[in-house]
């Protein structure tokens, strides 16, 4: 792809040579975003276009990608994400009542995040421990079990951190 | 090719290996009802209304994108099909907002068709639409995403057809939506204004921007001369939306038609096709006979050169510096006629009718648009807009007897006139351009190694003993890999695989333009470009440089080709641009 008039963004040596070794095989895309995803906790629009540059790939077919998949972000997370599981076992023992608390205590929605930037929420799918039911994930620590009053403590913890 | 025997509804018939059940059922004459299927692209599946039995098999399959197999026997219509089609089309037009009345595509619908057709009368759904806003950011075209069906074909078109990628899905299953990358405007993408993905779309999700207001108030406004244009791919489709068949010449009634509309002097593109091959010709000859930089590239489709500033500009030395017949026309309105006529360049207004929405967008796209001190072109009606003016004018068009074009800039060759096929701007340019070179004039000027609807076309024309190698592209996918052998060669230091090409955005060229009447398929080019061809048989004089109004405007005003004049007025110049803005 030819050139784009936006800013730069700089990629770490790590994550530009992961472009550049897998750069010519198939299927490289969703694990290259995976990868920018993970340098910069969602995908920034201009390393979107960086990657469409390196991969000769256009930059349409990047965003079907990222709007495909829940996993991608377009938007920077909290510095704590809550994912709050929506899975069919989590969704039945009220992970969406979790949601809407969860809401009330931070004063915002799915998807957007407080405006001193220490935390968001995001709705996911399954984790793979339906036998913990409802659960959320913060920074990679489960939470099972859940009831909604025990919201307040959990959030406090990591407002602390 | 090998032939299968199958049975559509029990009826043995025979056809090709390799057709779908949906063609082999059209061999029998048995149509199946289709809302996403169009005959330009691949099957895509999408919206579930061709499905169809196979006998004994307890599975249904989709007819647009299923081979038919030897042997079977393929229900395509009984109750139980019906109602599911039924329920299919319900389900649809639950998300599609009734808006039928005020939309662009109101009696050219698909969805309204099929609606008719199965005497929809109430949904039994909720009703959910996508509030989504308009985005009306370009000058060509709207992309309204709430009456959107989720059908694929504008975007597949954007990627498959025109390599542009300005469209693509974006989000997933209910949310799934047709949009530029990452929520920003088509006027910040790539989108060359094409409108190919409006002339596919089924419904009024992307339609041209109407402007045919703009034209009965500029009639309205008594201090302006309203000076209209017509274009070569105009007149052999207009007649569509009167119910005449693709690629019947009505330029004679087009001339009555805009008079009775207003317009005080009706002109002919064909005259500016005929100038563009003067200037181009001989910038081509030019370049060829003092080692100017080979090939040189046609300049005259807008779309294309939105193309190549964006993802070809290494070609920008390349593209020949001529403007388009359109935008030549516009300035020699606005100088040499309006100094003939006594009307000051303020006070004319210049139209085009065009087949194409990417016109709408050249008027303004750079400073040498204003050539005459004034914006040379005014306004940009497409063939579908100039139709439903027509219609709202109270004009009969079937039973307007023909007239001419006024003088002195509204004749025109046969050159001029197969501008508005692929390959018709080459050939045109090659009977100029032999008598330029050889001082010779061609015998048979019917130039048939350019003509034919391949992507790609490449061979050579003897000019009287010197080789002259032309390719033609068109349909943007195609483009690249002539661009490529131009690259190759110049970095290999050889010489130029070719003296000339021509290319044009649209398949088929003007014929098939993102403005013309809807229900474009190879078959209606075809007709459509034969009727081309006839408007250039039938003319008395076949070569630009006969046209006895292109001899008179070059001894009265123009001195000649590539004069100072020329270039001030007739000539333009190309810049890189992102493609991206945002």
């Amino acid at each position: 792809m030819a050139e784009v008039n936006t800013s730069t963004i700089e990629f770490s040596k790590e994550l530009s040579s992961f472009i550049e070794k897998w750069k010519n095989k198939q299927g490289n895309l969703v694990m290259i975003l995976h990868k920018v995803q993970g340098e910069f906790g969602y995908i920034p629009r201009n390393a979107a276009i960086k990657v469409s540059h390196m991969l000769d790939t256009p930059l349409a077919k990047i965003y079907g990608v990222i709007t495909f998949y829940n996993f991608f972000k377009l938007e920077k997370p909290g510095e704590h994400n809550i994912q709050v599981c929506t899975g069919t076992a989590c969704y039945l023992k009220g992970g969406v009542d979790l949601i809407d608390e969860l809401e009330i205590l931070l004063g915002i929605g799915v998807n957007t995040v407080t405006d001193d930037g220490l935390f968001s929420i995001e709705s996911v799918r399954c984790i793979g421990c339906c036998g913990l039911a409802p659960v959320i994930l913060i920074d990679g620590e489960v939470f099972g079990k859940l009831e909604k009053d025990q919201l307040p403590e959990i959030i406090a913890k990591f407002r602390d951190k | 090719m090998k032939t299968i025997e199958i049975k559509i509804n029990g009826k043995p018939i025979q056809v090709e290996k390799g057709t779908t059940i949906l063609k082999a059922a059209l061999i029998d004459n048995v149509k199946i009802p289709t809302l996403c299927f169009h005959d330009d692209l691949d099957p895509w599946a999408a919206c579930g209304i061709c499905v169809c039995k196979i006998e004994g098999s307890p599975k249904m399959v989709r007819a647009c994108a299923t081979e038919a197999m030897e042997g079977q026997n393929y229900i395509t219509h009984d109750p139980e099909l019906m109602e599911i089609r039924r329920t299919v089309l319900e389900m649809t037009i639950a998300n599609h907002p009734m808006e039928c009345l005020t939309c662009g595509r109101n009696t050219t619908c698909e969805l309204q068709d099929l609606a008719a057709d199965f005497g929809i009368r109430e949904i039994p759904y909720h009703e959910d639409i996508t509030e989504l806003d308009r985005d009306e950011s370009t000058p060509s075209i709207i992309l309204d995403p709430r009456k959107c069906v989720n059908c694929g074909r504008c975007t597949i078109v954007c990627q498959q057809l025109q390599n542009v990628w300005a469209l693509e899905f974006l989000g997933r299953g209910h949310e799934t939506r047709m949009a530029p990358a990452g929520g920003i405007l088509l006027n910040e993408s790539p989108c060359i204004k094409c409108g190919q993905c409006s002339a596919h779309c089924p419904v009024g999700a992307i339609y041209e921007k109407d402007e045919t207001r703009e034209f009965l108030d500029a009639v309205k406004d008594e201090s302006k001369h309203v000076s209209v244009q017509i274009a070569p791919a105009v007149r052999v489709a207009l007649g569509e939306s009167f119910g005449m068949k693709p690629g019947s010449i009505v330029t004679g009634k087009i001339y009555a038609a805009l008079r009775k509309l207003g317009a005080d002097s009706v002109f002919d593109t064909n005259f500016a096709a005929d100038l563009t091959i003067m200037e181009e010709g001989s910038e081509l000859v030019d370049r060829i006979k003092n080692g100017g930089l080979l090939p040189q590239i046609t300049s005259c489709c807008p779309a294309w050169t939105d193309y190549m500033e964006k993802y070809a500009n290494d070609m920008i030395p390349h593209f020949s510096t001529a403007k388009s017949p359109m935008m030549m026309q516009g300035v020699m309105s606005k100088t040499y006629y309006a100094d003939k006529i006594k009307v000051a360049p303020k006070d004319m207004y210049t139209v085009a009718i065009m087949p194409c929405t990417a016109k709408k967008y050249e008027i303004t796209r750079d400073d040498n648009m204003w050539a005459s001190g004034e914006q040379d072109m005014d306004l940009v009606l497409t063939t579908r807009e100039f139709a439903r003016l027509i219609k709202s004018s109270g004009i009969d068009f079937d039973t307007l007897e023909d007239e001419k074009a006024d003088s002195p800039i509204g004749d025109y060759s046969g050159a001029g006139t197969i501008f508005g096929v692929t390959g018709g701007v080459m050939e045109a340019a090659v009977r100029t351009a032999y008598k330029l070179v050889t001082d010779k004039e061609l015998e048979d000027v019917n130039i048939h190694a350019v003509r034919g609807m391949d992507g790609v076309r490449k061979g050579s024309v003897d000019f009287d003993g010197t080789e002259i190698k032309v390719a033609v592209a068109h349909g943007m996918v195609h483009v690249e890999e002539i661009l490529n052998e131009v690259r190759v060669a110049k970095e290999k230091g050889e010489e130029p695989p070719y003296h000339f090409i021509e290319v044009m955005a649209c398949r088929g060229g003007c014929i098939a333009g993102g403005g013309q009447p809807y229900g474009t398929t190879d078959e209606v080019r075809a007709q459509r470009i034969a009727g081309i061809y006839t408007d250039d048989e039938k003319s008395v004089v076949r070569k630009s440089h006969e046209n006895p109004e292109i001899i008179q405007i070059y001894k009265d005003f123009l001195e000649k080709p590539m004069s100072h004049k020329s270039h001030e007025l007739l000539h333009t110049t190309y810049k890189k641009r992102p493609q991206y803005t945002k």
